[in-house]
């Protein structure tokens, strides 16, 4: 990635308070506990491309998601948009907004006592994009346009949509303030299989269009494989492989990469039997010592359970693991 | 004869509008041993096609018309209390979400010798013993002594298999599984699919599975039914409903899945949405939809028909 970066994260760790109330502790003696969501993650974004990041549930990409248009802070490192720190943008709202997010759920992110059209208004109206209510209108219709709306459903409230279309007045109030970096938690995960073939080739034709750079965050290794031009894969926190989508898919170095493929039916394998991989993911509030994915890990030793990995390249691809590092992997 | 023989069934929802038919003329069969997977979008009745097999439909949906047979005893017009024993003895449920499955307050073990010693002769001694076999064998570790734990202190992954043992421990004949993995993570989803796969295997069990998982299908089930606005339009082995679909709507879904293997341009996308239930077009319910529409998909409706290695209900394979 020769380009400046859109979007930078730099060694960004981030803790969460999940401590017992503060009098059952003093009675017990209990110290604080931390929950370590984010630690130590290092990615950068080029400008137009789509940079996802995948893993289970509790590995801590949705909190990457919020740290990523500033709704976090983060407890340590730096995450910078064009160069300049996010952490001052309270005072910078051109950085709050060039950047956007779209949420998970559609039926949770759409004020339901406001019509479509100030719903995807509102930005305008913050942001001073447009003054006069004819030129808001204006937009609105376009915007709506945009993502395959009329202006006439402006005119209805959120119920009167289906989930696909849901997703549609999301994305046209993420595209209103007119970003240039959108973050997508997880945008199609409630949707049907048809409506997220309609919502993923949206996205793709609106990137193009609009030279917009996604971040773009799911557990659906088949949606990413679709849209990411640069993966990442997280386990407990850590990024564990990160490099060219292309290159992670066609060949998976880490050991929990490697597992999330083999693990995903696949329609082009009818009637495979499988061999499932055991172990449960540990709880990110008391993850093991060493290598996180040791416990799991076929092809971990006594280094795994007591060094972290630290990030080594093998090609284009970053990957934090002893065994590939030490030529284990096979 | 198969064990599980649906016929022709209708659930109705009469509203103040109208009544609603959320399911029209569904009919489908399951051998003992076979797995059924069931497929379609949110609002398809997969659901309630299973609810209205273990008499669980939610008020004020009721079974208008058709038959629904276990072991060629009708089971769709029984009482309330035979129906209970039938459910449990004969048929085990799995539900998506373990923890409105399970009760919070009572042991795991105390559910399952209950369950048991509900539906068979067992002394509290011989339950017990059984329970913890099944929970060893649904890959609990130190089943001995989780035994008298409460279902909180276990992961989502073995709160699901704590699930499909208390479903299989009555040694039922039918499982009906829906959604049963969509909660969990992915490498969690397929230790559970693949111990269904294999405890339903050795016991002769047969399973009717209703997921939106087109993956899941693939490596789990004999055989599919897909559904579309409360009727099956396709259903046939899964390898032809997967590579050779037949009808038009069972072909785009497959081709809107996105691929592990290859990447495309774009997915191919069936426009607009499924019809709401007070708002079922006339004649093909899914000719609004359908890039092969012609003249009489307005006006008649299709029935099943041989098409290929499946059975679509499109008149593109009427050839009579």
């Amino acid at each position: 990635m020769a380009e400046k970066a859109i979007l930078e994260a730099v060694a960004v760790s981030h803790l969460f308070d999940v401590s017992r109330p503060f009098l059952q502790r003093a009675f017990t003696r209990e110290p604080r506990r931390m929950l370590r969501a984010v630690d130590d993650v290092s990615f950068v974004i080029a400008p137009g491309t789509t940079f996802a990041l995948v893993g289970e549930s509790g590995c801590g990409k949705s909190t990457i998601a919020r740290l990523a248009v500033g709704l976090y802070a983060p407890s340590g490192g730096d995450i910078l948009f064009e160069g300049e720190a996010l952490s001052n943008a309270r005072a910078q709202p051109a950085l709050r907004r060039r950047m956007n997010m779209i949420f998970q759920d559609p039926y949770a992110s759409l004020n339901p006592r406001w019509r479509v059209s100030d719903i995807v208004a509102e930005p305008i109206r913050a942001f001073r994009l447009a003054n006069r209510p004819n030129e808001v209108r204006g937009r609105v219709g376009a915007l709506l346009a945009q993502v395959g709306l009329t202006v006439r459903d402006g005119e209805k409230y959120p119920h009167e949509f289906s989930g696909g279309q849901r997703q549609r007045i999301s994305i046209a109030r993420a595209l209103s303030s007119e970003p240039d970096f959108l973050v997508c938690d997880e945008p199609t995960s409630a949707l049907d299989v048809s409506v997220q073939a309609q919502i993923l080739n949206l996205m793709r034709d609106l990137q193009k269009r609009l030279g917009l750079t996604y971040l773009f965050i799911s557990h659906n290794l088949a949606v990413v494989r679709h849209m990411a031009d640069w993966l990442g894969v997280m386990y407990l926190g850590r990024i564990v492989e990160q490099g060219p989508a292309e290159d992670i898919f066609r060949r998976p170095r880490h050991p929990y990469t490697r597992l999330l493929l083999d693990a995903i039916p696949d329609l082009e394998q009818v009637g495979r039997a499988r061999t499932p991989v055991g172990g449960e993911l540990p709880s990110p509030i008391a993850p093991p010592p060493g290598c996180a994915f040791h416990p799991r890990c076929p092809l971990a030793n006594e280094r795994c359970r007591v060094e972290k990995p630290a990030h080594v390249m093998a090609g284009d691809v970053q990957v934090a693991c002893h065994a590939v590092e030490e030529g284990r992997d096979g | 004869m198969p064990l599980l023989d649906v016929r022709d069934l209708t659930v109705e929802f009469p509203t103040r509008r109208g009544t609603l038919r959320a399911l029209d003329r569904v009919s489908f069969s399951i051998e003992s041993g076979e797995i059924l997977g069931v497929v379609g979008e949110s609002g398809a009745g997969k659901s309630l096609t299973g609810a209205a097999i273990v008499g669980l439909l939610e008020r004020p949906g009721r079974i208008a018309s058709g038959e629904i047979r276990l072991d060629g005893q009708r089971i769709d017009n029984l009482a309330p209390e035979p129906l209970r024993r039938i459910r449990g003895r004969r048929i085990g449920t799995i539900f998506q979400d373990p923890l409105t499955t399970l009760n919070p307050l009572y042991t795991i073990g105390r559910q399952l010798t209950e369950t048991m010693q509900t539906h068979m002769r067992l002394t509290d001694a011989e339950a017990r013993r059984k329970a913890i076999g099944w929970l060893d064998r649904v890959g609990i570790p130190a089943a001995a002594q989780r035994i008298d734990a409460y279902p909180h202190e276990f992961s989502g992954g073995q709160r699901q298999r704590v699930v499909i043992a208390l479903a299989l421990c009555a040694e039922p004949a039918l499982v009906i599984a829906d959604e049963p993995t969509t909660a969990l993570d992915v490498s969690i989803q397929a230790q559970i699919i693949t111990l269904l796969k294999n405890l339903t295997r050795d016991h002769g069990t047969a399973v009717m599975l209703v997921t939106h998982d087109m993956g899941v299908i693939a490596e789990t089930a004999d055989r599919v039914a897909v559904m579309y606005a409360g009727r099956i339009v396709e259903i046939g082995p899964v390898a032809a409903v997967i590579r050779q679909p037949a009808h038009p709507y069972t072909d785009g879904l497959m081709a809107s899945i996105p691929s592990l293997e290859h990447r495309v341009d774009r997915l191919r996308q069936i426009d607009g949405a499924m019809p709401r239930l007070d708002a079922i077009p006339a004649g093909c319910r899914f000719h609004p939809r359908c890039p092969r529409v012609f003249a009489r998909c307005h006006k008649e409706q299709p029935e099943l028909l041989p098409a290929g290695a499946t059975n679509a209900a499109c008149w593109l394979h009427a050839n009579g």
